[in-house]
């Protein structure tokens, strides 16, 4: 592992988290900030991409960059769970069962269809 | 808690918020209705480089400690949960205890803590162990995730609040 793809990890998972500030707001202004659909969109939309990734079995640096620094870091766990815990302090239950279940179930079923994808290309 | 939780999504309230509406007086006529308010320089400079410390962090613990489809994620659940945690404290210190900061946010909360966690590569982990056959890892690993980054941030969020009431 060469301190080449280090550096690439770090440029990559920078511009990863960019990306997700950039589209949540995107998809925040234009879907209203009732809901967390910005973090939805961006973890939905990573999942089928590092769905694809898993498919295409790329070597272990590709996976590295691709994978677990590009992908990776445009996606998020942590603020989907702030959210999730913040609605629950305002009482809404029902938005946070939505919340965490809609984003595991279109999740799992978007890294699948992600890699059906990718096997395939 | 006055605060929506709708604003946790809103880039930090600071700056932007005030640009914002300074962008909305004097936009220029071709611009879309829709686009955002304009994220400045720095805030996109913070985001980049909080994002770059929490994913050369997470992909080295990922490279150090790889797992097999049907083992514990040890590696994904620790920096979920960890970043969970780091989360609710500057969140709500940022929010509830300091003045405000244009760029504590985007560096600590969205750069740091969005590029040590991630959603992906958990929904994959728990893919390929529905596709191994493993339903009980794969619903025991979903499970202790959503739990354990819940608590996570109610006891940081608990934790700073904790300080103020003994003042």
């Amino acid at each position: 592992m060469s301190a080449l793809v280090w550096a690439g990890v770090v440029l990559i998972g920078g511009a990863g988290s960019v990306a997700r500030f950039l589209v949540d707001g995107l998809v925040s202004s234009a879907a209203g900030r009732d809901f967390p659909f910005g973090t939805l969109a961006v973890n939905i939309s990573g999942a089928v991409i590092l769905g694809v990734l898993t498919g295409l079995a790329l070597s272990s640096n590709g996976a590295l960059l691709a994978g677990t620094a590009a992908v990776g870091s445009y996606t998020t766990f942590s603020t989907w769970m702030l959210e999730s815990q913040r609605m629950a302090e305002e009482r809404q239950y029902r938005k946070v069962i939505a919340n965490v279940a809609v984003s595991l179930v279109l999740g799992v079923a978007a890294a699948w269809l992600g890699r059906l994808i990718g096997t395939s290309l | 808690m006055a605060e929506s939780s709708a604003d946790l999504t809103a880039p930090h309230p600071s700056g932007v918020a005030a640009g914002g509406a300074a962008a909305g007086a004097s936009r220029p006529p071709g611009r879309p209705r829709f686009a955002r308010p304009r994220a400045d320089r720095r805030e996109i400079a913070a985001i980049f480089a909080g994002g770059a410390i929490g994913t050369l962090l997470r992909a080295a613990l990922a490279e150090a400690f790889p797992h097999p489809a049907t083992a514990w994620p040890w590696p994904t659940f620790a920096v979920n949960i960890v970043a969970a945690f780091l989360l609710g404290y500057f969140v709500t210190r940022l929010q509830e205890r300091l003045p405000l900061s244009a760029y504590r946010r985007p560096l600590l909360g969205t750069g740091l803590c969005g590029g040590l966690s991630t959603f992906s590569t958990m929904q994959v982990e728990i893919l390929k162990m529905i596709s191994a056959g493993e339903w009980g890892l794969a619903a025991g690993y979903t499970a202790a995730s959503i739990a354990a980054g819940y608590a996570a941030i109610h006891l940081a969020t608990a934790l700073v609040r904790r300080v103020r009431v003994r003042r």
